[in-house]
């Protein structure tokens, strides 16, 4: 599936990001390669959002760089960013959808902004994003509070692939929601992948999702990244790295895998 | 260059698909899709093999519609569509995905006949009013009852919130209020005198100011600045309280919001509004006395004299006493359309700008009903 050859997709190199006396990352390194979904763990206040942040270009880090498809993102001219902003998707932990939008006009708002075309247009492109990420044809005219926790992620991944992107960013994508959704959501996910060949950097903290998902493993420790393959992140010996993957929550995931 | 080109081919269709195919010329590929005919029959072919870096919207418009020209999987289908030259992977999937979508998506219901929609419109504003105005008077009984039970729970009454709200509400309000008041009665005062003066009346600008200022201005003015500063605080504050759950968090610890929310703040309004209007009406009569010393060299001491002659005992307590009045109608409204926030962001605007408008309305009307009260009851 992934190409361990190509070159890059992201690529972030001796990242620094601090606030103040609190240092979050320390040299912080982390390659992704095409077609393969990146899953990055760590403990709560390891700094997994800001990273996300930082890639994106929402946070300008302190020190280090940051390439997507081979440019510095803070060197690029505002066309430039635009283009390659376009070109990725983004959902956010809670959703983010825009909250006085519908799901309709909240996953045509990218598409009316860059792609004019008629309203008719529009309108299939919505049931063809909601179909893909396995949603009703009724929900597009539901507003994000009259959606569940999965619709909602659901509705962000729908918004988020309105542009076509070949890099998906996906922040916390199956916290909350419950067992059966989230399997569902993993399902989605790896459909997806492979039938769009889209490459998926995911933070999660959802065993199971890595396990189902994930091609290779990022850990956050201590302000750098650990990266591995699945199998190879469960081999670490570093004793954060053990505890997240063998502790008492994991033990069930790794039986019901074994049996 | 077109994006589509199409051909007839013997029985049937032949459709070239050229050039850019992404979703970049989504544009141009849509009106070229509108564009073809309505009715073909027989097979139809679509040749990708110029097509560029097809895109899945583009594709998906495509085959949508192809299927509204009758195009379908089965063989009795009036458009038989068959792909060559390379088309793109996707398109297994998107065809998967287009005959699963259910045939019938909502037809757009009839548009109902133009009276039957405005009396419809009507009875279901009627409704919507009603079901206000009686959530209104809900809103009213809640606080009245929770004013009730601080007699047996003096805990009810929570005095570090008030006092949180004074503040915020009052103290930091001082300045703006006194400066208000003060350039107002500075401006009514010099009106005052320029007309006066033909008359040889210049005395009486002392008259027209305090009267004005200590009845109506200086209560009006600072209910106003308030309705402005505090009102849309209030708002705002407990609606994103609701957009965040907290109001149901109280609620599910077994805690009133409107004791721990509402009722501090009316209070702390009752109690500051009243103080502020006493500075308001001291700077106004600064401001007074200060045109009249420069403009019409009226010096201090005589215009305190002329002061006192001017004001009948009731006059200063006739501007107080609206105060508290005009402090519950902000408060309430104030907490009243935060409380109504549910669901959206912009929700949460329109209704801070709601309390904003109907509290200033409210004051107004207030003050409109006391001119006619005092008048009828000579005060």
């Amino acid at each position: 599936m992934a190409d361990s050859t190509a070159k890059p997709i992201v690529r972030v190199h001796g990242l620094v990001n601090r606030f103040g006396a609190q240092v979050v990352h320390d040299g912080l390194d982390l390659e992704v390669r095409p077609n393969e979904i990146f899953g990055i763990v760590g403990g709560s206040g390891s700094g997994k959002s800001v990273l996300l942040r930082t890639i994106l270009g929402l946070r300008r880090p302190q020190d280090g760089t940051v390439e997507l498809y081979g440019r510095d993102i803070q060197r690029l001219s505002q066309p430039e960013r635009l283009m390659l902003v376009q070109s990725c998707g983004v959902t956010f932990q809670n959703g983010a959808l825009i909250s006085s939008l519908n799901v309709a006009q909240n996953i045509q708002l990218p598409l009316r902004e860059y792609h004019p075309m008629s309203e008719k247009a529009l309108d299939e492109l919505v049931q063809l994003n909601l179909s893909l990420v396995g949603l009703p044809p009724d929900a597009a005219g539901k507003y994000p509070a009259q959606l569940s926790g999965g619709m909602t992620k659901r509705a962000a991944l729908a918004r988020a692939l309105s542009l076509e992107p070949k890099l998906l960013f996906l922040d916390e994508p199956t916290s909350g929601l419950d067992p059966i959704s989230a399997a569902a959501f993993d399902e989605l996910l790896l459909y997806l992948h492979t039938e769009l060949k889209l490459t998926v950097v995911m933070i999660t903290h959802d065993l199971d999702s890595v396990f189902r998902t994930c091609n290779r493993v990022g850990a956050i420790v201590e302000g750098r990244m650990i990266t591995d393959t699945v199998d190879g992140i469960l081999q670490n010996a570093h004793p954060w790295i053990h505890e997240y993957f063998h502790g008492p929550r994991a033990h069930a995931v790794e039986k019901g895998a074994h049996d | 260059m077109n994006a589509l080109t199409l051909q007839q081919d013997g029985e049937g269709w032949r459709l070239c698909l050229s050039g850019d195919w992404s979703l970049a010329s989504i544009g141009q590929i849509d009106r070229e899709l509108g564009a073809l005919p309505d009715s073909m029959l027989g097979t139809l072919v679509c040749d990708w093999s110029r097509a560029e870096q097809p895109g899945i919207a583009p594709v998906w418009l495509l085959l949508t519609r192809l299927s509204a020209l009758g195009a379908g999987e089965s063989a009795t289908a009036r458009l038989q569509v068959r792909h060559e030259g390379g088309p793109p992977s996707t398109i297994e999937l998107l065809r998967k995905l287009n005959v699963n979508r259910p045939a019938a998506l909502a037809a757009p219901s009839a548009a109902m006949p133009a009276i039957e929609g405005a009396i419809g419109e009507l009875g279901r504003w009627v409704v919507r009013e009603g079901a206000e105005a009686s959530a209104a008077v809900d809103f009213f009984g809640r606080i009245v009852a929770v004013i009730g039970e601080i007699f047996s729970r003096p805990r009810a009454l929570r005095i570090p919130s008030i006092a949180r709200h004074i503040y915020e509400a009052g103290v930091t309000a001082i300045p703006i209020v006194a400066l208000i008041a003060f350039l107002i009665s500075v401006v009514v005062a010099y009106l005052g005198a320029q007309q006066l003066r033909k008359f040889g009346a210049d005395i009486f600008v002392v008259d027209l100011v305090t009267i004005g200022v200590l009845r109506e201005m200086g209560v009006l003015l600072t209910a106003i600045i308030v309705a402005g500063r505090s009102g849309s605080a209030f708002a705002a504050e407990i609606g994103v309280m609701r957009l965040n759950d907290e109001v149901d968090a109280l609620r599910a610890m077994g805690l009133n919001p409107v004791e721990l929310l509402v009722l501090p703040r009316v209070l702390a309004l009752i109690i500051a509004l009243p103080l502020l209007t006493v500075i308001a009406d001291a700077m106004g009569l600064a401001g007074g006395a200060l045109l009249s010393l420069l403009e019409l060299h009226i010096p201090p001491a005589q215009f305190t004299v002329r002061l006192q002659e001017a004001l009948a005992p009731t006059t200063f307590w006739a501007g107080l006493v609206k105060a508290p009045v005009f402090a519950v109608l902000i408060a309430m409204v104030g907490t009243y359309r935060g409380m109504q926030v549910r669901e959206s962001a912009r929700e949460l605007g329109r209704l801070t700008t709601v309390a904003v408008v109907q509290s200033i309305f409210m004051v107004i009307l207030a003050d409109a009903l006391f001119a006619v009260l005092f008048e009828k009851i000579d005060f």
